[in-house]
């Protein structure tokens, strides 16, 4: 039962690929490895923390007004995350700029919290929350993979494909439109799939 | 990027905020089906925007920031577009109750629209003045209703071809998305404005 928590989010119900939410942060950060992994591991914690505070509060906050406080929650987690990310990571700050207040709006975040801790216990919210965090790392990371190798042949910065490659790659890929028309062809490979 | 018109063009076209920012995707892929939703959701989000952009740079301006209360920027943008919102609702409600029933149920959607907590950082984070604040609000919202529009005529167009099963739905969306965006890189450098 608690394992079935843990992989819900990983696989059957994958937030980006099955469920489509949060795909702004998804498709922007994707750009290379690092920022993809970054963005994933920043709104991982966010999830994961808003979810033990509105799980640890489900019981005091009155119904009418929950959604304003989930939102209060996790705006504080993203300011810490953004704070944090500043002070110790400013190169990676600077490349995801906007989108790390931005994770506020996320719509996975918030709906983990509607949908999930604001129902259930703190240990099986964490449980939630590191499943789908996990599954949203996955997603941004397997884009993130196949862009970068595709347009710019490298994977952390590090040549790949040979140099000829790298001179001249398929530009195509790092630019907005790869990134669109990549998870096109994710979310056709995964309908194909589960037929 | 002082010039009031290049702020215009940067944010009308080549910094179109759907398809080069990758901001604003729910009501991109969950409104864009028909044509009449995806006008009436436009207009709403021109018009909370433009409110939004005013009320943030005020606040920021003549509160946050002479009291050194940067921390809480998140947190107060994000409440201040949502009670926006619910004022704009009821406002239009008793005193323009014909545009209320035109954009009525995209109203409370707006809220989850990161398009518009995006444009109030930005707005700081370029240092506008207010009325280039104004025009980069009005430059992103007219922006955001184009390419809403382009794309519902193409989806209402999508619904009558053949289309592999697998493809059907988000899958092809997607893949239509990727190639407008192809055509939008050709605005890059139009008028100087770079990307």
């Amino acid at each position: 039962m608690r394992g079935q928590i843990f992989t819900n989010g990983l696989i059957r119900e994958n937030p980006v690929l099955i469920l489509m939410l949060g795909l702004c942060p998804v498709l922007a950060t994707s750009g290379t490895v690092r920022d993809a992994l970054g963005m994933g591991l920043a709104a991982s914690f966010v999830l994961i923390s808003s979810n033990i505070v509105i799980s640890m509060i489900r019981k005091v906050v009155p119904n009418e007004v929950r959604i304003p406080v989930f939102i209060l929650v996790i705006s504080t987690f993203v300011t810490v995350v953004d704070y944090v990310m500043h002070a110790y990571q400013p190169d990676l700050h600077k490349m995801l700029g906007v989108f790390v207040p931005l994770i506020v709006v996320n719509c996975i975040i918030l709906c983990r919290a509607e949908a999930f801790a604001s129902k259930n216990g703190i240990f099986n919210s964490i449980l939630d929350g590191l499943g789908m965090g996990i599954g949203f790392t996955f997603a941004i990371f397997t884009m993130s993979v196949i862009r970068e190798l595709l347009g710019n042949g490298t994977i952390f910065g590090q040549v790949i494909l040979g140099q000829a490659f790298h001179k001249s790659p398929v530009l195509f890929m790092i630019l907005p439109p790869g990134a669109f028309l990549l998870i096109g062809i994710l979310k056709g490979l995964i309908n194909y799939l589960q037929r | 990027m002082n010039n009031l018109s290049l702020i215009f063009v940067s944010a009308f076209l080549v910094n179109n905020i759907v398809l080069m920012k990758f901001l604003g995707l729910c009501p991109f892929f969950g409104v864009s089906t028909r044509f009449e939703s995806a006008l009436g959701m436009g207009m709403a989000v021109i018009f909370v925007m433009t409110m939004a952009s005013w009320i943030t740079w005020v606040l920021y301006h003549i509160i946050l920031l002479p009291m050194e209360l940067i921390f809480l920027r998140t947190a107060v943008f994000i409440l201040v577009i949502a009670s926006l919102v619910q004022l704009v609702e009821m406002f239009l409600k008793k005193s323009v109750p014909a545009l209320y029933s035109a954009l009525g149920i995209y109203l409370p959607l707006i809220t989850t629209n990161c398009a518009i907590l995006a444009v109030t950082f930005l707005n700081i984070d370029y240092e506008f003045s207010p009325i280039q604040a104004t025009v980069f609000a009005i430059g992103t919202g007219i922006g955001f209703t184009m390419v809403l529009l382009i794309f519902a005529s193409i989806r209402e167009r999508l619904a009558l071809y053949p289309i592999p099963r697998s493809l059907r739905g988000h899958a092809i969306a997607f893949i239509a998305a990727s190639l407008v965006s192809l055509a939008f890189l050709g605005f890059i450098g139009l008028f100087g404005v770079a990307i």
